[in-house]
This record gives C-alpha cells, structure tokens and sequence, in this order.
C-alpha cells in the first residue's frame, strides 16, 4: 500500500519535470519559461522528495527530505523573481502576443543598482 | 530494471530539453532558466538515488545542490541586472 503512494508520487514528480521541459523548450518567450521551470519543475522535485520521505519511514530521512522540500518551495519563487526583474531591467523584450505591460512606467529609463551608481568614474 | 531505476531513466530525458535552452539561447536569462532546470533535475535525480541504492546520505547531495543551484541563479540575475541593457 505505502509501496503505492511512492510509485505514484514518483511518477507524478517525473511527470512534472517533463512538462516543465517541454514547456521551457516550447514556450515563445523567457517569461512563459520561467513559468514553466518555477512551478512544475519545482512541484514535480517536491513530489520526488515527498516519496523519498515515505519510502524511508524514519524520523531522521523525513526531515532532511522535508527540509530540502521546505528550502526549495522558499527559494524557488524568489529566484524567479530576482531572474524575471533582472531580464525586464536590462530589456528582454516579450513575446508578440504580450498585449499588456502593466510594469511599464513603473521603473525610470535608466534604471541601475545603486551600487553601480556609487561605483567611481573611470580614468579615461 | 526496478521502477525507481525506470523512473531516473525517464528523467535523464529531460536533460536534452535543458541543455537545447541553455545552448540556444537567444537572450542570457534564458541560458539561466536552462541552467535552473538542470539543476533541479539533479536534485531530483540525486533524491532517486537515495531510494535506489539505499544511501540516504545522497539527500545531502540533493540539499547541497539545491542550495547552490539557488545562489548562483543570485549571483547570474545580480550579474545581468548590474550589466545594464545591452541585448545579447
């Protein structure tokens, strides 16, 4: 019975990680992409993981894999999200079918770090 | 051939998909996202390998590398933010 479970969250994660393969070869543009990495690839890893925690039924192997779990559903959404402003800052422009930009004006034309700001001017 | 084993077979297709993104491009934060989707394959792969050959210190291995694959999509979205707009 618990034999079942982890088969079939097995292949539940492994189908996942497909879709999010095909769709980040398919997809028109890097923000549909970015969809397709950061939620099925992250929720077919974390049904892999789930299985792992069910196939070993002891305290100390569940909590590593729940942890690992935890850390990645705490990360990967801000990694998408530190990645997708990224390539909108530096002009990535999406795909054609795009109709509505709700950042747009929301972010002035020369937008840099401030660390690139204070950077000292170069020697000519 | 177990179904765990057939399982990382399975996933070891899903490379070549990555690996066409991170090649192809066109822009570098599509390279990136080729790369994440690498790295998450393999901490899935690595938490396979715990169940097949029994060693559960490989989901160490899946921590670490998740932990990794994190900090350097940082350090690349850092690069190309700090980098300014200059198309590729």
């Amino acid at each position: 019975m618990l034999e079942l479970l982890v088969y079939a969250l097995v292949a539940g994660g492994v189908f996942f990680l497909f879709i999010a393969a095909i769709g980040v070869v398919r997809m028109p543009d890097l923000y549909n992409r970015m969809h397709a990495t950061s939620k099925a690839g992250t929720l077919g890893v974390g049904l892999i993981l789930l299985a792992v925690a069910a196939f070993y039924q002891e305290l100390a192997v569940a909590a590593r894999a729940l942890a690992t779990l935890a850390f990645i559903i705490l990360t990967a959404p801000v990694a998408a999200h530190a990645l997708g402003r990224a390539a909108y800052l530096s002009g990535v422009k999406p795909c054609e079918s795009t109709y509505v930009d709700e950042l747009a004006g929301h972010y002035q034309k020369n937008h840099r770090l401030t660390s690139v700001e204070k950077a000292p001017p170069k020697e000519p | 051939m177990s179904f765990l084993e057939g399982a990382m077979l399975a996933l070891f297709f899903t490379l070549p998909f990555a690996i066409y993104r991170l090649v192809r491009g066109p822009t570098l934060p599509d390279r990136v996202v080729g790369l994440d989707l690498i790295t998450t394959v393999a901490v899935a792969l690595a938490a396979l390998y715990a169940m097949v050959s029994g060693q559960t210190a490989f989901l160490d291995v899946a921590t670490a590398l998740a932990l990794f694959a994190f900090l350097a999509t940082l350090g690349l979205a850092r690069y190309i933010e700090y980098r300014g707009q200059k198309g590729e």
